[in-house]
C-alpha cells in the first residue's frame, strides 16, 4: 500500500490569539501540527506497520515553517516527505487542495490521508476538495481502518459513540478523526536523525488558481468572558467561590 | 424557483436529527427575506415514511431507496448534488456533522458553488454573507460570498430545532433515487457498549480537558469528582489518548449531558465540545487562558491553574 499523508501546520490552539483585521496577526504565533493530522499519520503507520508499503508525507509551506513537522514524521516511520511551495502566497482549502492534488496526483497512491479538519479554513475539508480534484472516493470522520485487496474496510463515526464501517475501492481519500491507536511518540535524537536522512525535498507548485469563492470581511475575538461571571483572586478565593457556587446549585 | 432554501435532511435509525430541524428553522428565516420556499431532501432509507412526518419545510423531496444502507457518503451526496443541479437552490444548508461534512464538500466541489463551514449565521439581505467561527471558536469571521449560490455547513446551535419543528407538514415530491456504480459501500451499524457509569445520568460532572495534560493527572482531578460525589467525564482528546473510556467523553461525537452542575478544567470550549455540555444548568470553567471559548457559554469563570484549583476545592470538600 502506498499511502500520502498531508499535514498542516496550524496555529497552537493553547496561544492567544491576536487580529490584525481580516486575519490573524501571525508575526509571533507558534505553529503545531493539527491534532487530527497527527491521527492521520499514526492510522498511516499502523497500516505501514502491518502490511508493508511507504507512507509520504507533505506540507505546504516554507521549509522554516514546516520542516521540523515533516522530519518528526519522517522519525515516526514515514519514509520520504516534501515541502510543496516554498513560495506560495497564502491559499485557502480549495487552492491547497489544487496544490495537493497537482503533486500527488502522478504518484499511484493507493490512500491518502489528511485529518478531518483544520480549524484555520472557512472553505471546506481539504480531504474532500482533494478527492474532487482527483476524481477519487472519500470518508470523512473516520477511525480506523483495515485493508484489504484493492478495498480498504474504514470505521466512520456519526455521533454518540455511533458508528459505521464501509468498504471503500481504491485509490481513496479519508479524512482521519482518530487513528486506532494514540499517536506515537519519537525520541528526539531519531529526529536528529531524520534531519540529516534526505529524506526530505522542496518542490516547487505553481499558484493555483482556484478561488474558495469567499471572502472574510472581518475577525473578531469573542468577548472576553461573555457568559461567565469571572471569580477574582487566587486559588483559594476561586475554590471558596465555587464551594458557594455548589451550594446554591443545591448540590452540596 | 431559484429563491428557494434547500435543506438536506440527516437522519439515522428511522429519526430525523436535531441538527435537520435548526436547519430548517434557519431555512424558514431565509426563506422569509428571499420569497422563495424551504424544501427538504429526504435520501435513502425510509425516506418515504420519515417524509410523512417532517414538519416545518414547504416541499419535501424525496428519494426513497434501500440500496445506501444507514449512510452512504457517496450515494446520499451524489442524490443530492443532482438535487442541487436540478433545483438550482439559491441556499443550500447543511448541518456541520459527520453526515453533513461528507454531503456538502461533495455537493459543494461537485457543483462548484462556494462551501462556507462552521456557520453560525446565514444573512441574504445584502448578497450572500455568513458568520463562521474559526480556530475552534476562538475567532469570529464575518464573510462574503461572491455570486448567488452557495452551501453552509451550519454548526449545531446556529438555529432553533422546536422552532423548526413547530411548522406544517410539508407537499411531498417523489424524486428519483438512481446512483451509478458507488466505490462506497455501507457494511453496517455499531452502537457504542454502555459504560461504567452513565454521565448522562450524573447531579455533577467534572470534565477534564487537555489541560490536564498527563494520564498521571487524571487522578487527581477523579479525588476532586470524589470528593463531591461527581463522575469524571472528559473532552476527545483524552478520549483519543486512551485516558478514560469513550463513554466519559462529552460532546459531537461523545454524549450530550446537562448535569445541575458541569465544571470544566483545561477545556478550550470548542464547537464540538460545547454542543454536548452548554445546557447543563450551571457551569463552572476554569482554564488559564481567559480568552478560552469555554467562558463564553460558562455561568462562573476563573482564569487560572487547574492544578493549584483542583487540590484548594478538594481539601476544602474534605476538610
Ligand atoms: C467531527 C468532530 C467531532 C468532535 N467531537 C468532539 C467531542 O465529542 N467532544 C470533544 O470534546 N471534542 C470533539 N472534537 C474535538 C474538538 O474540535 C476539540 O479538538 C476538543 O474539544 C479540544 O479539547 P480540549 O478543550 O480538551 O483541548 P484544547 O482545545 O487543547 O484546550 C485545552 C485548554 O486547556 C487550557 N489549559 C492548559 N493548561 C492549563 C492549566 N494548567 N490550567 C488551566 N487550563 C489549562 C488551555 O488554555 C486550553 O484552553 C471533535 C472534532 C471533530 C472534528
Ligand atoms: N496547507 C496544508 N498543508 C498540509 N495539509 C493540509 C493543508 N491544508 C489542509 N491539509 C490537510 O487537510 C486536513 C483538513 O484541513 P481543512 O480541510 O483545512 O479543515 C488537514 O488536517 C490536513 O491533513
Amino acid at each position: 500500500m502506498k499511502i500520502a499523508v498531508l499535514l498542516r501546520a496550524v496555529p497552537d490552539p493553547v496561544e492567544e490569539l491576536e487580529l490584525d483585521g481580516e486575519d490573524l496577526d501571525r508575526d509571533f504565533l507558534g505553529y503545531v501540527l493539527n491534532e487530527f493530522d497527527d491521527h492521520a499519520l499514526e492510522e498511516a503507520l499502523l497500516i505501514k506497520d502491518e502490511d508493508g508499503g511507504t507512507v509520504v508525507v507533505y506540507a505546504l509551506g516554507t521549509a522554516d515553517e514546516v520542516e521540523q513537522m515533516l522530519h518528526t514524521a519522517i522519525a515516526k516511520g514515514a519514509d520520504s516527505g516534501q515541502i510543496l511551495g516554498e513560495d506560495l502566497d497564502p491559499i485557502d482549502a480549495h487552492g491547497q487542495a489544487a496544490a495537493f492534488a497537482e503533486a500527488i496526483s502522478g504518484e499511484a497512491f493507493d490512500l491518502v490521508l489528511t485529518g478531518v479538519q483544520a480549524s484555520d479554513e472557512i472553505d471546506g475539508q481539504v480531504a474532500m476538495l482533494v478527492a474532487a480534484e482527483l476524481g477519487l472516493p472519500h470518508v470523512s470522520v473516520v477511525i480506523g481502518t483495515a485493508p484489504s485487496d484493492g478495498a480498504i474496510r474504514v470505521t466512520k463515526e456519526y455521533w454518540a459513540g455511533i458508528t459505521a464501517d464501509y468498504d471503500v475501492r481504491l485509490p481513496a481519500v479519508l479524512g482521519i478523526q482518530t487513528a486506532r491507536e494514540a499517536p506515537r511518540y519519537v525520541a528526539v535524537a531519531r529526529i536528529r536523525q531524520a534531519q540529516e536522512s534526505g529524506a526530505l525535498e522542496e518542490v516547487h507548485i505553481d499558484q493555483p488558481d482556484n478561488g474558495s469563492g469567499i471572502t472574510i470581511t472581518e475577525m473578531r475575538l469573542p468577548e472576553e468572558g461573555e457568559g461567565a461571571q469571572m471569580i477574582d483572586g487566587d486559588e483559594t478565593a476561586a475554590a471558596e467561590r465555587v464551594l458557594e457556587i455548589l451550594q446554591s446549585a443545591g448540590v452540596r | 424557483m431559484a429563491q428557494d432554501i434547500l435543506v438536506y435532511v440527516e437522519h439515522l435509525g428511522g429519526e430525523v436529527t436535531d441538527a435537520t430541524y435548526e436547519l430548517i428553522a434557519t431555512a424558514r428565516t431565509l426563506a422569509g427575506e428571499t420569497g422563495g420556499s424551504v424544501d427538504a431532501a429526504v435520501i435513502g432509507t425510509g425516506a418515504a415514511d420519515l417524509a410523512s412526518s417532517l414538519t416545518g419545510a414547504d416541499r419535501i423531496l424525496v428519494a426513497d431507496t434501500d440500496a445506501l444502507g444507514a449512510f452512504n457518503p457517496q450515494g446520499h451526496a451524489e442524490i443530492f448534488t443532482s438535487l442541487v443541479e436540478e433545483r438550482d437552490p439559491a441556499v443550500t444548508l447543511v448541518p456541520y456533522t459527520s453526515v453533513g461534512m461528507d454531503v456538502g464538500n461533495h455537493v459543494a466541489a461537485a457543483t462548484a458553488q462556494p462551501l462556507v463551514s462552521y456557520c453560525l449565521k446565514v444573512d441574504v439581505s445584502d448578497g450572500l454573507t455568513a458568520t463562521c467561527q474559526l480556530y475552534a471558536g476562538k475567532v469570529e469571521a464575518d464573510v462574503e460570498v461572491e455570486g448567488d449560490r452557495a452551501v453552509f455547513a451550519m454548526l449545531a446551535g446556529a438555529g432553533s430545532a422546536d422552532d423548526g419543528r413547530s411548522g406544517g407538514a410539508g407537499a411531498v415530491e417523489n424524486v428519483d433515487a438512481v446512483v451509478g456504480d458507488l466505490a462506497v459501500t455501507f457494511v453496517g451499524l455499531a452502537e457504542p457498549e454502555a459504560g461504567d457509569v452513565d454521565i448522562t445520568a450524573e447531579d455533577i460532572l467534572v470534565a477534564v480537558g487537555r489541560g490536564i495534560e498527563s494520564e498521571d493527572n487524571i487522578e487527581e482531578a477523579q479525588e476532586l469528582a470524589d470528593a463531591l460525589g461527581a463522575a469524571l467525564a472528559a473532552s476527545r482528546p483524552i478520549i483519543d489518548q486512551g485516558w478514560l473510556p469513550k463513554t466519559r467523553q462529552v460532546g459531537k461525537s461523545g454524549l450530550s449531558v446537562t448535569p445541575k452542575v458541569y465544571i470544566a478544567l483545561g477545556i478550550s470550549g470548542a464547537p464540538e465540545h460545547l454542543e454536548g455540555m452548554r445546557d447543563s444548568t450551571t457551569i463552572i470553567a476554569v482554564n488559564s487562558d481567559p480568552q478560552a471559548p469555554i467562558f463564553g457559554v460558562a455561568h462562573y469563570g476563573w482564569s487560572g491553574d487547574l492544578f493549584d484549583f483542583i487540590p484548594e476545592l478538594t481539601d476544602l470538600l474534605e476538610g
